[in-house]
């Protein structure tokens, strides 16, 4: 069974189960929207203000939304002892997390699509003249997070404060994501935009990292 | 229901140590299961049987020792001998439906023709009717028998099981008896935590029983069956 098949059966099934109960992506958007909406009222929508300090805030609710998202990954594989039927099933572990990681980056960007909208109308920031480049830095940004957060999901679901250890790892281990991709999204809705190339260079060299680590010891990061 | 399996393997447990901390849940155990034996294994709770099934299912890597598969003669670590495995927990998706985590591992195992396989077995495990229900909404013994069917999806040539008949009742224990019988007839390597004497146990060639991670009686050894399962002799 090549690694492709089985990633998409796997992947079909993170969808499947993901819309039937909706866990994840309700928490996700609540949160996100919350944190938009109350910082709206701290910020002169009309002033520069919003467009220096609203990629932070948005690339900030991204984040600690994924770390909601991400903790979930692999808990819920641990509730019927799944993961060790998915071990005994794959040739290739590999596609356990190619195939969670893609679910991941497919609901953070979902989430975001459907908030940012809202985001640019209460902070008065135009997204549509260069929303083709601001899909690729949520995509790439999004991919990375999703990268990491789901290796360090595997981890922190067999220890012990699960809960207090994946913010722990991710955190520290994401800010450089978080600080290029609020660079790249600040550039993007400048009043003069333009692509901060070393930016999102920097991205895809972090994705591109952290999936090629993923794939050589990510089969250690699932045993026992 | 039960296609014979493609060929016959063994097992052989090499000086297997597992620690968790400073806990031993096995010492230095050495066990030669040949292919084709159907084995009760019998012990206390916390012998060490679960720690036993896992290793041999490649789930949990001994501390010390080695695991061999003797008809393939390839580490376990790196083979992937067609294991079936009913542990514990259901091993099955809640949010998922009967015939959906079915095709799903029929899928990943690479079983041919999934949606002929996936009838079948829902067939025999009486769960034709509830195909398209949620797992979440089955009782405990109609979880057990998706997740016997789960385990039994790939032609199995070595069969773990860890306590199956829990939840089932008489009628699913007797249908899992009837199952494993013809598996063991068609030369599947079976070895079964167990509790007691059973319809289930009966069915075993050898008995095994575990004391503190260790071999403290094998039927290949003297010790009957009986006094194996029943403790008659500890």
């Amino acid at each position: 069974m090549s690694l492709l098949s089985n990633t998409s059966a796997l992947l079909g099934k993170e969808l499947r189960t993901e819309f039937r109960s909706r866990e994840l992506l309700t928490t996700t958007v609540v949160f996100i929207l919350m944190v938009i909406v109350l910082f709206s009222f701290t910020f002169d929508p009309t002033s520069a203000e919003s467009r220096r300090f609203g990629p932070g805030l948005l690339w900030l609710a991204f984040l600690f939304a994924a770390s909601l998202m991400l903790q979930a990954c692999f808990l819920r594989e641990q509730t019927n002892d799944t993961l060790s039927a998915l071990r005994l099933s794959v040739d290739d572990p590999f596609a356990i997390f190619l195939a969670k990681l893609a679910a991941n980056t497919f609901f953070l960007l979902l989430t975001e699509f459907l908030l940012l909208p809202i985001f640019s109308v209460l902070y008065n920031v135009p997204v549509l003249p260069v929303l083709g480049w601001l899909i690729l830095v949520l995509f790439l940004g999004s991919l990375g997070v999703s990268i990491a957060g789901t290796a360090l999901s595997a981890i922190s679901a067999q220890a012990r404060m699960r809960e207090l250890l994946l913010p722990l790892l991710l955190l520290p281990l994401l800010t450089p994501v978080l600080v290029a991709s609020t660079e790249v999204t600040k550039a993007l809705l400048d009043p003069a935009p333009y692509v901060s190339w070393k930016g999102i260079g920097f991205l895809a060299v972090f994705d591109l990292v952290f999936l090629t680590a993923l794939w050589l010891f990510g089969e250690y990061l699932l045993e026992e | 229901m039960t296609r014979a399996a493609s060929h016959s393997t063994g097992i052989r447990f090499e000086n297997i140590n597992k620690r968790y901390g400073g806990l031993y849940a096995l010492r230095r155990l050495t066990l030669e299961i040949t292919a084709g034996e159907c084995v009760a294994l019998a012990g206390r709770n916390g012998s060490g049987k679960t720690t036993l099934l896992r290793i041999a299912a490649r789930l949990v890597r001994p501390s010390a020792g080695s695991l061999m598969f003797p008809s393939t003669q390839q580490s376990g670590a790196t083979s992937r001998v067609q294991t079936g495995f009913v542990a514990h927990a259901t091993m099955v998706y809640d949010e998922l439906t009967a015939e959906e985590n079915l095709t799903l591992f029929a899928r990943l195992q690479g079983t041919a023709d999934v949606q002929k396989r996936v009838d079948t077995l829902l067939q025999d495990v009486g769960l034709s009717d509830r195909r398209s229900s949620l797992v979440r909404t089955f009782s405990r013994g109609m979880r057990q028998r998706v997740a016997i069917a789960r385990a039994l999806l790939e032609e199995p040539s070595v069969l773990l099981l860890d306590e199956p008949a829990t939840g089932l009742d008489p009628h699913g224990a007797a249908w899992l008896a009837g199952t494993l019988r013809r598996l063991r007839d068609a030369g599947c390597t079976i070895l079964m935590s167990v509790h007691g004497e059973s319809e289930i146990s009966s069915l075993a060639t050898r008995g095994i029983r575990l004391d503190a991670g260790r071999v403290v009686a094998d039927t290949k050894a003297g010790a009957s069956l009986q006094s194996i399962l029943t403790f008659a002799d500890a």
